[in-house]
């Protein structure tokens, strides 16, 4: 039986009725339209339904959505400034031309942007140690590797 | 995927819920493991009790005799990252570091690891090879057993009606213990473990004390090599003798021919990475030796 629960996503309250063995990553997509999470394996290899809950890189597709009730949930679609300008680390990936397909992209940014709040200056082996969950089949993370790396030292946000 | 969604609040209410619903009834933590048995239909449960509001069940401390405590609901990556276990149980934040993504670890808890009962557990091998105990809440108190004995099967462990793993205990090593844990696998940490060995010892004036060899993935539950074991303990291992061990715990292993590797390919590999493990624990270790073990990681 659906539930009416509150989710805080983006700093944003949302209520929905949902079941409780919904995946977050279906409550985002399906009932509030945020798209730019992506299911892939819906298994936890693949990392492209990553966001953020309480700062911390998640799998989304692995975590019931009533489970984050009363946690801050972060998507890709809350990383740009209100007034529009991209974050740091999406700038990077254009730059570094670190996206072909971007459906991995999404998660990739949301994994790097843990990985640099809590490391800010990562060597390359902690990039891609943090990285192992993302799969990318487009560019052999060479350009993602050297796009996050570009971010090191940058303020966070 | 369908199911009744409890949140009890004490470990009383969940042993009551799950003698009540036993069966029907299907523990929660992290739900990394669990979602993925539900989703592929492996499991159907009635209920799912959701432990995680449970408090005080996610501590990682230690007390004055030097006894590490895990809260079963304590992560994966709070094993990896706490300050005091990299100073005193090196080898078990290791461990937890090779264990799935950080996505994974930061989700993912020590009780649901060692619940799922995978033979492929990450945390399972340096557990047993550190002495770890568990202690099991139920409906008639406390009880407490060594994780080694915990394991019953795939999937399977001694968890009776209405029990639950409650906390890990790990008892301080000599101040001298070295130990490495050995994932083998395709995808590194966030793969499967083909085979995955750890070693803990100590040594007195070159001769190993307290050696423990422990293996995953090569048995129907994690397993400690005792063969191996009692080869090396009070011994100086030289090449000759590192390798008759190696070779006993190949051949005390039991391994199966899954996806990820045939039984005979396990086993061969079983040899290689206790090879490579107790030549990485040894105190008089020299590089040309380090490099190996490092290049098969």
């Amino acid at each position: 039986m659906k539930r009416l629960i509150t989710l805080r996503i983006n700093g944003i309250d949302e209520e929905i009725y949902a079941e409780p063995w919904w995946p977050l990553s279906r409550v985002l997509r399906d009932e509030l339209n945020l798209i730019g999470t992506k299911e892939g394996c819906e298994a936890g290899h693949c990392g492209a339904c990553t966001v953020l809950i309480d700062g911390k890189a998640v799998m989304s597709c692995l975590y019931l959505a009533i489970k984050a009730r009363g946690k801050d949930i972060a998507t890709i679609e809350g990383l740009q400034g209100n007034d529009g300008a991209l974050h740091p680390i999406q700038k990077a990936f254009i730059e570094h031309f670190a996206v072909q397909c971007g459906y991995c992209t999404p998660g990739m940014i949301m994994t790097a942007k843990a990985l640099l709040d809590e490391n800010p200056n990562p060597t390359e082996q902690e990039v891609r140690e943090g990285l192992n969950g993302n799969v990318c089949r487009c560019t052999g993370y060479t350009k993602i590797v050297d796009a996050i790396l570009s971010c090191g030292g940058k303020p966070k946000n | 995927m369908q199911f009744d969604y409890l949140e009890p609040r004490t470990i009383e209410e969940t042993v009551s819920l799950l003698s009540k619903f036993d069966g029907e009834a299907k523990v929660i933590a992290g739900g990394t493991d669990l979602l993925n048995l539900i989703r592929t239909k492996i499991i159907r449960p009635k209920y799912v009790v959701d432990i995680a509001r449970i408090p005080g069940l996610d501590h990682v401390k230690y007390d004055d005799a030097g006894t590490l405590s895990i809260g079963a609901l304590a992560t994966i990556r709070a094993l990896e990252m706490s300050a005091q276990v990299k100073e005193r149980h090196p080898v078990i934040a290791q461990a937890a570091g090779q264990l799935g993504s950080v996505a994974i670890r930061n989700v993912g808890t020590v009780g649901g690891n060692l619940c799922h009962a995978s033979p492929a557990a990450d945390t399972a091998p340096v557990l047993i090879a550190l002495g770890a105990r568990v202690k099991i809440a139920g409906p008639a108190g406390d009880r407490t057993t060594a994780l080694e004995n915990f394991f019953a099967g795939p999937g399977r462990t001694v968890l009776e009606r209405g029990e639950i793993l409650a906390e890990i205990q790990v008892p301080a090593t000599p101040p001298d213990t070295t130990g490495i844990y050995f994932k083998h696998a395709i995808r590194g940490a966030a793969d499967l473990a083909i085979v995955g060995v750890a070693v803990v010892a100590n040594f007195d004036g070159g001769r190993c004390r307290n050696l423990r060899v422990a293996l995953a993935a090569v048995a129907p539950t994690p397993m400690r090599a005792t063969a191996a074991e009692r080869l090396l303990e009070g011994r100086e291992p030289d090449h000759a003798l590192i390798e008759i061990a190696a070779r006993a715990a190949a051949d005390e292993s039991r391994p199966i021919t899954d996806i990820r590797g045939s039984a005979d390919y396990r086993r061969e590999m079983v040899k290689v990475f206790v090879r490579a493990a107790i030549k990485r624990v040894l105190p008089e270790e020299n590089d040309r030796d380090n490099e190996i073990a490092t290049a098969i990681q």
